[in-house]
């Protein structure tokens, strides 16, 4: 007896430890040294890193381009969020309706998603260059615009890359609303239309309440995303000009990567975490009291 | 002001005039004409696939009509939206709002013609207090048991006070004892308001003990529109015999029944298995082919010329397997149907009725 509950025991660790290798390896052991190498100095050649304490925390409050990118983020988080929730949730409605070419509309939104976000980059590139981009020649035909700089001037650099993410998020979105819609029974609906509701306060009365939870869902992940996806930044702008598009993950790869200060990038990475966690505990207690689960 | 609860809004009556709805190249409802009194009980029944929640469906204005016209109160509604056709509705599902309360979703259609709160609140406490849904107001609907939940649907179905209510099969997702409960207090609560009902189902049960009158559908097509005794003892049809009455009445063709070999070809005689008496010189023959007891009665299937037909007999008769039996049956018990047309040949059942009788 005793010995079939310890082989079952053996059995089961057994069991869940090859996918527990991956997750130590390339998750929670490289947080946890992050985390105690924001604590020491950069090695450097034949100096190898000491610990010094909360130094790098206090250069991290006092680093202006880090508050400069934090500022970015917190606008590029407020600018891609509501918007591409937003669009997403009308996509969806849009292409749940009965209409021609419903399947061909809905490919169409959802093909953002799937070309790599180096390709897009590339095409929005051409969107926005000055003088021949495809933004200066309809501006300038339809309202006689002169050449705009979107990416190069520090007024429009961040606000092009807001646009550029809204529309490669959208898409994936939509595709969870549609999942979403689709389990909403017909019903429901039906029973609101003979009692006289207006397709808006059906919406807003039955539809959007029960969306609530993919709403979470959604919104968190755009969260998410919105600390993580810098990938376009690489292309489009770099970063600048003068940290106007930087985000904090750009940030963190430039001071890790270009500038070899590992033991300050651990410690901005520290922070992203830190904020990450927050955020998505955050929005768990404030979202827990609106959403309808079944 | 009237106290809206005791019957003072009358129903208004409904007239569907040759109205078709097509799927495709299938006909769902087919050249369907039917009248509906104001304030009655009328039910849509039918065989699954027969057409009759397509029906109830055009008269909601859920689906929209492609042949004929449909009248309510005397207005064409044809070409109306749901919300403007002054009509409530209990769907099948119930199709109650699983995140809003009892009482919001009650209220709901009062909310979105904008009433004010006094008269929602005063309303909703009288409902609920009919339906017996007082101390259920605060919970969600997940938190009610099947028959809480039909219960609150029927108050969203008659808190508007509106002239008609049409029905979906409201009572198919309940157990058979809450089912009768809700047949007895429908009916009732119908009566009490005095709303014109339009109610589908399959049950023939249901339609036989709450319908004035029963609309029975086959195949897209009103086979007989009658109050439930006349379809009962009446039938207009071939499918309307067979399909009322528990077990159903026998059609036997005239050719297999040998004092009616001479008779037109074509012909089927209708009885039902109650109706048959066993009588040492009648006109039908039969021999037992199985037997079923069923304690207070016997049901026995018989056979004649290759025919087989049901006889309920006292279950103090006690018969067996290959027993030879004969049967006669009262003319007033008799149908005549003719195979061809579909109708009833009444003129023959005197004729008949004679020579079936033990001579």
């Amino acid at each position: 007896m005793r010995v079939t509950f310890k082989r079952d025991w053996i059995h089961s660790w057994l069991l869940l430890l090859p996918a527990m290798v991956f997750l130590f390896a390339f998750t929670h052991i490289p947080a946890v040294t992050t985390f105690i190498n924001s604590f020491y100095s950069t090695p450097r050649g034949r100096r190898p890193a000491k610990f010094i304490g909360l130094e790098n925390y206090e250069r991290l409050w006092d680093d202006p381009v880090f508050w400069k990118v934090m500022f970015n983020n917190l606008w590029f988080a407020l600018g891609t969020i509501p918007l591409s929730i937003a669009l997403s949730i009308a996509m969806a409605l849009w292409v749940n309706d009965k209409l021609a070419g419903r399947s061909l509309v809905r490919m169409a939104y959802f093909t953002p998603t799937v070309l790599p976000l180096i390709a897009v980059a590339n095409i929005w590139l051409f969107f926005y260059t000055p003088g021949f981009g495809l933004f200066d020649q309809v501006f300038g035909a339809l309202f006689g615009w002169s050449s705009t700089n979107w990416l190069g001037d520090p007024a429009t650099a961040l606000n092009a890359v807001i646009v550029v993410t809204v529309w490669k998020e959208a898409g994936f979105f939509m595709i969870f609303y549609l999942a979403a819609l689709q389990a909403i029974p017909v019903s429901l609906v039906e029973a609101a239309r003979i009692e006289g509701a207006s397709r808006w306060t059906i919406f807003w009365r039955i539809t959007f309440p029960l969306l609530m939870p993919t709403t979470l869902f959604v919104s968190i992940n755009a969260v998410i995303n919105s600390f993580r996806l810098v990938d376009h930044i690489f292309i489009l702008t770099d970063g600048g000009p003068d940290n106007a598009s930087s985000l904090l993950l750009f940030y963190i790869y430039e001071v890790a990567f270009r500038f070899w200060e590992t033991g300050y990038a651990a410690t901005l990475t520290v922070a992203l975490l830190l904020l990450l966690s927050a955020l998505a505990i955050g929005q768990f207690f404030f979202f827990d009291r609106k959403v309808h689960y079944k | 002001m009237s106290d809206p609860l005791t019957g003072a809004h009358a129903g208004k009556a409904i007239r569907l005039e040759n109205v078709s709805k097509l799927f495709g190249e299938s006909r769902a409802v087919d050249d369907v004409s039917i009248e509906i009194p104001a304030g009655s009980f009328t039910v849509l029944l039918g065989p699954s696939g027969c057409g009759k929640s397509t029906t109830l469906r055009m008269i909601a204005g859920l689906e929209g009509t492609d042949e004929g016209r449909i009248f309510i109160g005397g207005d064409d509604v044809t070409g109306k939206p749901s919300s403007k056709r002054d009509i409530s509705m209990v769907f099948q599902s119930y199709a109650l709002f699983p995140h809003l309360s009892v009482a919001e979703n009650i209220i709901f259609g009062l909310r979105v013609r904008k009433v004010d709160a006094r008269e929602r609140r005063e309303k909703l406490a009288r409902v609920a207090d009919l339906l017996g849904l007082s101390e259920l107001l605060e919970r969600k609907p997940a938190q009610l048991s099947g028959g809480q939940q039909q219960r609150v649907a029927l108050g969203r179905a008659i808190i508007g006070e509106k002239p008609v209510c049409l029905m979906d099969e409201p009572l198919s997702n309940l157990d058979a004892k809450l089912r009768h409960e809700m047949r007895v207090e429908l009916r009732g609560l119908q009566q009490r308001l005095g709303f014109t009902m339009v109610y589908v189902t399959h049950d023939q049960v249901e339609a036989i003990t709450m319908a004035d009158q029963v609309v029975l559908l086959n195949a897209g097509r009103a086979e007989q529109a009658a109050t439930p005794r006349d379809l009962y003892e009446r039938p207009a049809t071939p499918f309307a015999a067979r399909f009322i009455g528990t077990p159903p009445m026998n059609l036997i063709p005239m050719s297999a029944i040998e004092p009616l070999q001479d008779m037109p070809t074509g012909l089927l005689l209708g009885v039902r298995p109650e109706a048959l008496c066993l009588a040492d010189d009648g006109g039908l023959s039969g021999t037992v082919r199985s037997v079923e007891y069923l304690g207070a009665d016997t049901l026995a299937d018989c056979e004649v010329s290759g025919s087989l037909f049901q006889v309920r007999l006292p279950g103090s008769r006690s018969v067996s397997t290959g027993e030879a039996l004969r049967f006669t049956a009262s003319t007033a018990d008799l149908h005549v149907f003719d195979r061809l047309s579909g109708g009833r040949r009444d003129d023959l059942i005197p004729e008949i009725g004679s020579r079936l009788r033990p001579q």
